[in-house]
């Protein structure tokens, strides 16, 4: 809608945002743990109006032949069509399959989990993690929404029991026993408003945003994952700018989870 | 008569039934069946006479005919323009709707109109195939340019503007803000400075919220007041 | 005859219900019965794609249900099922039995259901919220849909079937019913029971749907004048 972009960049070249916040200033997080008991872990993120939940489950499978001695990640995402009138029901959409991939190659490439912890037979029986995204409401900035869900939930996971066999026992009680978890990697982005860059857009300015850049950190101030988003171009200096921020926020962030 | 089951201002959840008399006729957001008038939609009860209606408290947009609304144009075709009033059917502008003679062969008709502009304009013509017609020549019809759109329940719209205007003529008083409220829920505003605006928002919000109140008016102007007081010391 | 969970044959499980609970959708409700938990969000009446799928003299219902995939004991793999299908049809139906559809000719009024924790009594979970849901978006509606499994496990009747007990139980009868109407908008029934069986089944059923009612009731009011 142009007449509200050309509001809220008008804004923006003011040093201003339509709700008053500073342009490193988050709305209100708040992370709700083990909202889903069924699931191994779960985290309910709420970032202002934005509403994103995540669940982990577990398996017992095969190793890949290449990593013979390390557990399986996999990260899904569901941009479920309850969650913005724009959103279709269907098989997930490059925005969607973009969100996972980016909140998995954060924990993945952080070393989050340490993978070989998750190997029971070396070649043969591996834990496999299931971290599946499921967007209830859009309100701007999915993509640290699910990040942080993500990694809460992994950090609440504990393992399932087993069987005599060795198969997960879904009905028996879950075990106490935590994943190995060995950093919270948290997604920061910026968006880029006419000439500025901004946190935690609402969906207004997300709309009026012509780019964006995702940088996951790690706990000891590392990066393990960047994504540019849109087509406009960034500078050097609103990529530095973009990574201090997201180590800045991360630290804060962290802190939120258990 | 049959005996009322619900008073005026009563809260109604669709399948209510109202009375059980044939005396009484259904009006808007009713329904009779047998005997019975019911509620149709979620709502506040309102008796006039022998008509048993309700006051819905939410709801999409439907278009009426000389409805003043706000659009966003979404593309332009060789007659006219396309926009989006948030009904469950788009509306059309015509060429025949717009002042001056227009060619579109040797008009730019984007330099009339654009795709994402917004418009205030009247709806003409509502069809019995739900066909919707705009047409921009009342006086008070123009394109936006600045200012800022809120969107709000349309079912709220008649709180918001208040009776015969009383209360969207307050608000633009005390803040010296332009606003314009479509019959469709959306919003134009544009004030002094976007606090300003900000705060317009957060009345028209509290409006919103409260509007099954009694007495509404006189919270919003203590409100309003308020915020005067508060600017005068500033 | 005492349940799993200390339940009364005619008890519900906990039921907890929240009207909109979402910003963006027109109308939502998020429903807890016992462990399981579905949230509904109705979009429309809004314009209807493709135009070809349009109907003249009314407007279309579209349900969609869906399980998360982390929603139950074993992860559900993401994506449409021919249970979710068949789920999300008979569900619609027996909301759009209550809808004045023609209304809004050509439109479509979408619902979507996500269940996010599952534990029996999905689809039941499901037509409860998206009832909610429904009135909450201002949809012009005949009644307030309510709905709820029954069972017999060792020769007694109980309501709402929670967790182990669908297995355990000789028949699995999910109803949806419209009370001001009287009227029954959702029958399924798999198992082996006998004809006696389904008439005291159903006038349990109702009794229940009355309470589940009151609870759909209450959870609107406390949105909308509070």
């Amino acid at each position: 809608m142009k007449v509200q972009d050309e509001f809220i960049r008008r804004l923006a070249s003011q040093g201003k945002r339509a709700d008053g916040r500073k342009f490193d200033e988050t709305r209100k997080i708040e992370i709700i743990e083990r909202p889903i008991e069924k699931a191994e872990g779960s985290a309910l993120v709420k970032i202002g109006r934005t509403q994103v939940i995540a669940g982990v489950k577990l398996d017992v499978g095969e190793p890949f032949p290449d990593r013979p001695d390390e557990g399986v990640l996999m990260t899904g995402s569901e941009f479920s069509p309850i969650s913005y009138a724009e959103f279709e029901p269907g098989p997930p959409g490059k925005e969607s399959i973009e969100l996972a991939r980016v909140v998995d190659r954060g924990i993945r490439e952080a070393g989050a989990l340490d993978m070989k912890k998750l190997c029971i037979k070396k070649g043969e029986k591996v834990w496999m993690v299931f971290v599946d995204i499921n967007i209830l409401d859009n309100y701007g900035n999915l993509l640290d929404a699910a990040s942080i869900a993500a990694t809460a939930a992994l950090s609440n996971a504990v393992f399932p029991a087993l069987d005599k066999e060795g198969r997960v026992d879904a009905l028996a009680p879950k075990t106490k026993k935590k994943l190995p978890l060995v950093f919270k990697p948290i997604a920061c982005t910026s968006y880029k408003v006419g000439d500025m860059l901004l946190l935690d857009p609402t969906i207004d300015e997300e709309n009026a945003s012509t780019a964006r850049l995702t940088v996951t950190s790690r706990d000891d101030g590392n990066l393990c994952a960047m994504q540019k988003g849109g087509i406009d171009g960034l500078t050097t200096d609103d990529v530095m700018s973009a990574v201090e921020t997201s180590i800045k926020k991360g630290k804060e962030i962290r802190k939120l989870i258990k | 008569m049959g005996e009322l089951l619900k008073k005026e201002r009563d809260f109604t959840i669709p399948g209510d039934k109202l009375v059980e008399s044939m005396e009484y006729l259904p009006g808007r957001n009713c329904f009779r069946d047998g005997d019975g008038i019911y509620a149709k939609k979620l709502g506040l009860v309102h008796i006039s006479g022998r008509v048993l209606s309700v006051i819905a408290l939410n709801g999409i947009y439907m278009p009426q005919r000389d409805d003043m609304i706000i659009g966003e144009v979404t593309d332009i075709q060789s007659n006219g323009w396309v926009v989006d009033i948030g009904a469950p059917y788009q509306a059309y502008l015509p060429l025949s709707g717009v002042r001056g003679y227009l060619d579109p062969a040797k008009n730019d008709m984007s330099k009339v109109y654009d795709v994402g502009d917004m418009i205030y304009g009247k709806i003409k013509m509502v069809s019995s195939t739900q066909s919707v017609h705009i047409s921009m020549f009342d006086r008070m019809c123009r394109k936006f340019s600045g200012g800022r759109i809120l969107n709000v329940n349309p079912a709220k719209v008649p709180r918001i503007i208040g009776k015969s205007g009383s209360m969207i003529d307050m608000i633009k008083r005390k803040t010296g803000c332009r606003i314009i409220v479509g019959q469709n829920g959306i919003v134009w505003l544009e004030g002094e400075t976007h606090e300003t605006e900000n705060f317009v928002i957060d009345v028209i919000e509290t409006i919103q919220k409260k509007s099954h109140i009694e007495g509404l008016t006189n919270e919003i102007e203590k409100m309003l007041d308020k915020r005067g007081v508060k600017n005068e010391k500033e | 005859m005492k349940r799993n969970d200390g339940r009364k044959p005619e008890d519900l499980r906990e039921l907890e219900i929240e009207a909109g609970v979402l910003e963006n959708a027109t109308g939502s409700a998020r429903v807890r019965m016992g462990k399981t938990i579905a949230v509904a969000g109705v979009y429309g009446p809004r314009e209807m794609f493709p135009r070809r799928l349009q109907k003249n003299s009314q407007a279309t219902i579209q349900l969609r249900y869906t399980m998360a995939p982390f929603s139950t004991d074993e992860r559900v793999r993401p994506g449409r099922s021919r249970r979710s299908q068949e789920i999300s049809m008979v569900a619609g139906n027996a909301l759009e039995a209550a809808v004045f559809t023609e209304d809004f000719p050509k439109a479509t009024i979408d619902i979507f259901v996500d269940i996010i924790q599952a534990d029996a009594g999905t689809r039941t979970a499901a037509i409860n919220a998206a009832s909610v849901a429904l009135a909450d978006a201002g949809v012009p509606m005949k009644d307030l849909v309510c709905s709820v499994a029954v069972g017999k496990i060792d020769g007694t009747y109980v309501v709402d079937l929670a967790g182990k007990e669908e297995d355990a139980s000789a028949c699995d009868l999910p109803i949806a019913y419209m009370p001001s109407m009287d009227k029954l908008t959702l029958l399924q029934m798999d198992g082996n029971i006998t004809k006696e069986d389904i008439k005291k089944l159903l006038e349990l059923a109702r009794k229940a749907c009355l309470k589940i009612n009151k609870a759909q009731r209450e959870a609107l009011k406390k949105r909308w004048l509070s």
